[in-house]
């Protein structure tokens, strides 16, 4: 159980059984097959003596026994469903959890829902609908629990939905609080104790008068991210996505407070902070990737750090504190990687016009959530590198539909490969090392004690890395992509194991689907050739896969 | 024969020619009224047009005016949100010919009238029943299995696929590893 609450927070495990001298031994000792198309991005949860996989949509939530050599089921729970979520499950990353609490394990659903069940039984505590499906909003992240509370975000920014972030109070599912990412002070939870680091962030009411008159309420800026709870500064630090419709000529402004980061109280959900990373966000740059807590040395103090790596190709480190930015490096040499800027009208998305050639794409330079070695300071950060060709086009809202007002082909910056792993040394503020991969790496990186990296890749290889050098220790195919997160975890037998669930998800699972036609280049939001040379699954189906030394 | 005779018969002939296509902007009530009389089969998939569609001559997939039209509604209405250009995105491709819920213009009418469960929301209360026909046929030329004689009017923005009335269809499912079957 430890080593799974560590892995929510950083990816790391202190779990060192296996290391960089063994791990070219690893086997599989057993897999599941879920029999689901596809899979959820969040990793198998293991509490005791039992693995508590959830499956994608419509989910259900397997309890396997592990103290046999082969898992039996102990109980499956499958909650009632709306379909309608399925079409709408468009561009997050889905990772739903599972995460434990106190002997109750509570989970979100694509189509709104948080339910919390029993970890002994299967049996539902209860299930309240938190987001509308039928406007287009659906959950995309795990719960976040935080003393007593839950804290989840909704999905949804191409449907025009407005995003916010609400609290549940984990014995009952009442809900306690929700604020907006955009609208007037009191829906988004800004009060006397709103203290930007930029003057210019403060003034009443800027989340609906950086906008079009009226166009905060479609406005996007959904928190379909995990939240990050901060115990010590009593903070809850959250995503807010970029804004609806991706047309910027339909949304003249700053935009607030959509593309960037909120720290917020976790009791009353007032907002403390908020640093904008790109204000207006003409790419419609993603911003669903999970942001890591540390306290280390900074310029000779010690300092409690947040890292957010941006869908811009930049690794933030803010102070959590105060939301300063501290230190924005580029994760790949501004020489080797094409950097779109958004203040160069010529490059600016508009009407009747294709703008070529903007990398990173929408889906950012970053693949997966990045692990971090607190002990050496170095992170890992899975990499996208895509560009795009954009051409604003009229959106029109109608609820339930899409509003977009884009037309975007996505293609591999010519010449590079269209992914890969970068070991970022944080003291040095340098990559220690880069791997090239052949398609973007949209796996979560997994760091262990043992020194290794773990990571999966969209033809199906889970790798073990050297987390020093980055060389290639150990590899495995499965019969599907790795599109969600490795995990380790302590066996009842004392061993250590690594698990992961392969299975399409997020939007390169969406392009890889069998019902995308690749000849239309606008297909899935312009991936669809971007990864047209994908080999078909031998197996759709989300299979888990557990290794585990001889 | 006199110039004058020859260049008047030319004329005639060329008149003659250019039959020009009917375009109706507005359905006579009566009319409209009986093309909303869709009888599908209980399941929503297939069924019979009202006669009144047989008669006019199938004007939804024959007539270049509504194909146009159609192909307006498409993007006006955010279809191309979830089935992009034709290659689909959370909602299925129509350019491979693959039809969830059946190739003919009756299933079509009836998914963008009623919705399907799966997420895609009813138009019913957002178009007339002539734009629901319109934008049907447009839909079922994009997936058209063989070439059509009437095709709507050219893309006004980015280039991203074969010209809909290219009839590609065909030739996905003559040749390809992809897209493989659904579970």
């Amino acid at each position: 159980m430890r080593e799974a609450q560590q892995i929510t927070a950083t990816r790391y495990s202190e779990l060192d059984q296996i290391d960089r001298d063994n791990v070219s031994h690893l086997r599989l000792v057993f897999s599941f097959r879920s029999g689901q198309r596809g899979a959820q991005g969040a990793a198998p949860l293991v509490v005791g003596s039992r693995l508590y996989l959830l499956t994608s949509f419509p989910h259900t939530l397997f309890a396997l026994d592990l103290t046999s050599p082969q898992p039996k089921v102990s109980w499956q729970f499958t909650p009632q469903s709306d379909p309608i979520a399925a079409g709408l499950a468009c561009c997050d990353r889905t990772a739903h959890g599972p995460v434990f609490d106190k002997g109750r394990l509570y989970f979100s659903t694509l189509d709104g829902h948080v339910i919390a069940v029993d970890s002994d039984t299967g049996r539902m505590l209860w299930d309240v609908a938190v987001a509308n499906p039928h406007q287009g909003e659906t959950l995309t992240s795990p719960p976040t629990v935080s003393g007593g509370r839950l804290v989840i975000g909704n999905a949804g920014d191409n449907f025009g939905t407005r995003g916010w972030v609400v609290a549940l109070d984990a014995a009952t599912g009442r809900e306690l609080w929700r604020h907006y990412t955009t609208g007037p002070d009191r829906d988004v939870g800004i009060t006397q104790g709103f203290a930007p680091f930029e003057a210019s962030d403060r003034g009443p009411d800027l989340g609906s008068r950086s906008w079009p008159a009226g166009a905060w309420q479609h406005g996007g800026g959904s928190v379909s991210g995990p939240s990050l709870y901060d115990s010590e500064l009593e903070l809850l630090l959250h995503n807010t996505g970029p804004p609806a419709p991706w047309n910027p000529e339909q949304r003249a402004g700053a935009n607030r407070w959509t593309s960037g980061v909120f720290a917020r109280d976790p009791q009353t959900g007032a907002a403390r902070w908020f640093t904008p990373l790109h204000p207006h966000n003409v790419y419609s740059w993603v911003n669903g990737t999970a942001n890591i807590a540390v306290d280390r040395p900074w310029s000779g103090v010690n300092r409690k750090l947040l890292l957010h790596a941006d869908a811009d190709g930049l690794l933030y480190v803010l102070d959590r504190g105060s939301g300063e930015i501290l230190a924005a490096d580029p994760l790949l040499s501004p020489e080797d990687a094409r950097q779109a800027s958004q203040d160069d009208p010529s490059q600016t998305p508009r009407s009747g016009v294709q703008v070529r050639d903007i990398c990173p794409a929408w889906v950012g330079a970053i693949g997966g959530d990045p692990a971090l070695a607190a002990s050496t300071g170095i992170l890992f950060v899975p990499i996208t590198r895509l560009c795009m060709d954009i051409e604003a086009r009229p959106a029109s809202y109608i609820e339930g539909t899409p509003f977009m007002g884009a037309n975007v082909r996505v293609h591999a910056e010519p010449g590079k490969e269209r992914g890969g792993l970068v070991g970022w040394d944080l003291g040095r503020r340098k990559a220690a090392w880069r791997i090239d991969e052949r398609f973007p790496v949209a796996s979560d990186a997994l760091a262990t004690a043992g020194e290794l990296v773990f990571y999966g890749t969209l033809d199906g290889v889970i790798k073990a890395v050297d987390a020093g050098t980055g060389k290639l220790l150990w590899q495995w195919r499965t019969a599907t992509g790795i599109m969600g997160q490795p995990t380790t975890y302590r066996g009842p037998d004392g061993r250590q194991y690594v698990a992961v669930v392969a299975g399409a998800t997020g939007p390169y699972g969406l392009a890889s689907q069998y019902w995308i036609d690749r000849r239309d280049a606008t297909a899935a939001l312009g991936l669809a050739q971007s990864i047209a040379d994908l080999p078909a699954p031998t197996d759709p189906s989300g299979t888990l896969y557990v290794f585990g030394l001889p | 024969m006199k110039p004058g005779r020859t260049s008047l018969l030319l004329l005639a002939l060329t008149l003659c020619a250019c039959q020009r296509e009917e375009r109706q902007f507005r359905l006579d009530p009566p009319i409209s009224a009986s093309l909303q009389a869709v009888a599908s089969m209980p399941d929503g998939i297939s069924g019979a047009p009202p006669d009144t569609y047989r008669v006019l001559g199938k004007p939804y997939a024959s007539n270049a005016y509504n194909l146009s039209q159609g192909k307006q509604l498409y993007t006006w209405f955010n279809c191309n949100g979830c089935h992009a250009n034709g290659g689909g995105e959370t909602g299925p491709a129509f350019l491979d010919g693959w039809w969830r819920y059946g190739p003919d213009i009756i299933s079509i009418f009836v998914s963008i009238r009623d919705g399907r469960p799966r997420g895609m929301p009813a138009f019913r209360d957002r178009l007339t029943t002539e734009q629901i026909w319109q934008l049907a046929g447009y839909v079922q030329t994009i997936g058209a299995y063989s070439a059509k004689t009437a095709a709507p009017a050219r893309d006004d923005a980015m280039q991203s696929r074969p010209a809909e009335n290219r009839a590609p269809a065909k030739s996905s499912f003559a040749s390809d590893q992809w897209p493989y079957p659904p579970q």
